[in-house]
């Protein structure tokens, strides 16, 4: 081992760590304060003084109230898991078989057909918001959850096939051929013998989907339209301005309560969303 | 909307290629996706090496720095928002009564400023995913390496620039890639942070198309706009391909 004196310990390591932390937690630190103070206490100036300004003795409930009473917020949160879960299951039960098929099946243009994946999953949806709008609005699919359930799978397929295809390619060939030698059918061995083999895998494609959905904005902004359609992101941003005012205690109570589901998600499957995220880099 | 569309040919390529307002928004964008992407990788490789040491509770620290990456980015860059408004500022308030200012800072007023902001914020989002991904890099390559030069008498800076950097290359050219094109066709920060104003002065190439294409009803001209994109994000993504080869085969 490197051996390290203590005050070097402290200049290179725990001040620049406690300086990250801070940076990075500060902005939610202060989404909460923000969510649960007082009208009375959000809206001092710069120039005066004040008394608690990283906290308040007077925590309460009104912006929250307020934004349960003045919006369909629940709706919004419904809306977005519901669209958030079927677009995953969707994009995985695709990129389960597409990856696998990629990974094990030798034919003509398997190569070509990885790589066109991997440029369609590089695609960003800012690219592509104003034909969908064409196709989504031909379709008379507008402001329906199906609008956003079959185009979040536009990037979220290729995603998925391309980290499950990773995921495939490090599973042993022996594995289903011992199945195949039993008798199992080619596709028996892959959903019988792979696919539990690639749970793992297929947790983290699906945890990162999830996640990648619940915060996608513009396809929700572009194909939503009436309020009660509206996913979390979008809802929060187009409903809780009004006219020139901002409801500073509500828009931070919607982005607080917004982001706990995801963050829950997040901290129960960290490892699978870590894995995911450093999956989805390799190449 | 409707009716059958009449080929244009170019037109609308060349409209925009002239619009003053576009111009600013392509510049915006280099300027925004070069620096951003710099940040990022300083920042985030700065914390990954923080975070490859052993400390007490690094599982916790290391989730919780993922939080900005997680949480969807409208929803935190209204924080920020928050954070940079003009009279309520918590920034302003701070540095205002240590006594380091003593006007307020036109954070999100002042068009440079606000494109400033916005690379502050991008960074803030991204640094975690940089940091992360350059962990796993860094978990691989094996601490006898650092040891052996360290004996041979390398500096930390020295360990870092010529065993580190090297190894950790192939990783950190693929999470550049990604995040060049997700800082390049950015939306979502800069229409919460400032809606591409004051004054049309920090659009990005995405968020005018979308005032274009859908604010103002432009299909075509808004569909020109962001096709912009293509040929950078095409090139970015050649690059990438035929440097990972030309690795492979090495």
């Amino acid at each position: 081992m490197l051996i390290e004196r203590k005050w070097k310990k402290w200049v290179y390591f725990y001040v620049p760590l406690a300086a990250f932390i801070v940076f990075a937690l500060f902005p939610f630190y202060w989404m909460a304060v923000t969510a649960f103070r007082p009208d009375a206490e959000l809206y001092h100036t710069w120039r005066q003084a004040n008394a608690t300004p990283f906290w308040t003795l007077h925590p309460t409930l009104e912006h929250v109230e307020g934004l349960l009473r003045t919006t369909a917020f629940l709706q919004w949160l419904w809306n977005t898991m519901l669209i958030a879960i079927v677009s995953t299951v969707i994009s995985l039960i695709c990129g389960t078989f597409a990856g696998y098929a990629l990974a094990r099946l030798k034919f003509r243009g398997s190569e070509f057909l990885g790589t066109a994946i991997f440029i369609t999953y590089l695609v960003p949806q800012t690219l592509l918001f104003i034909p969908l709008a064409d196709i989504i609005r031909d379709m008379h699919l507008g402001n329906t959850p199906w609008a956003l359930m079959l185009t979040y799978p536009t990037f979220l397929i290729p995603f998925c096939t391309w980290l499950l295809m990773g995921y495939f390619k490090t599973i042993p060939k022996e594995l289903e051929e011992c199945a195949r030698i039993d008798g199992a059918t080619r596709f028996g061995a892959m959903v019988w013998i792979i696919f539990p083999v690639a749970v793992p895998g297929i947790l983290s494609a699906g945890i990162f989907a999830f996640t990648l959905s619940w915060n996608e904005f513009i396809y929700a902004l572009v194909f939503m339209a009436s309020a009660e359609q509206k996913t979390v992101p979008v809802g929060v941003v187009s409903e809780l301005v009004r006219g020139d005012i901002f409801f500073w205690g509500q828009l931070m109570a919607g982005a607080l309560l917004g982001s706990v589901p995801v963050a829950i998600v997040y901290s129960f499957f960290v490892e699978y969303y870590v894995t995911g995220m450093t999956g989805s880099v390799k190449g | 909307m409707g009716e059958a569309g009449e080929f244009v040919g170019l037109d609308n390529f060349t409209k925009a290629w002239e619009d003053t307002i576009f111009q600013t928004a392509f510049k915006n964008t280099v300027f925004y996706t070069f620096w951003a992407t710099i940040f990022k990788l300083v920042l985030g490789m700065w914390l990954a090496l923080l975070l490859n040491r052993s400390f007490p509770f690094k599982r916790i620290v290391r989730a919780s720095m993922l939080l900005p990456f997680i949480v969807p980015t409208v929803l935190s860059a209204w924080a920020w928002r928050w954070m940079f408004d003009p009279t309520f500022s918590v920034m302003n308030w701070s540095l205002y009564h240590m006594g380091l200012i003593s006007d307020r800072l036109p954070f999100l007023s002042d068009g440079d400023w606000a494109m400033w902001c916005a690379v502050v914020v991008n960074t803030w989002r991204g640094m975690p995913f940089f940091a992360i991904t350059l962990l796993a890099g860094l978990q691989t390559i094996s601490p006898e390496l650092h040891e052996a030069s360290a004996l041979d008498g390398a500096n930390a800076w020295n360990r870092f620039w010529h065993v580190t950097w090297p190894l950790l290359l192939p990783v950190t050219l693929v999470v550049v890639v990604f995040s060049v094109i997700q800082t390049f066709s950015d939306f979502q920060l800069i229409y919460v942070l400032t809606g591409g104003g004051p004054a049309n002065s920090t659009h990005l190439i995405a968020t005018y198309a979308y005032q274009i294409g859908v604010g103002s009803g432009l299909l075509g001209e808004g569909a020109a706009l962001s096709l912009f994109m293509f040929p950078v994000l095409f090139a970015v993504v050649w690059a990438q391909l035929r440097s990972l080869k030309r690795m492979d085969n090495a």
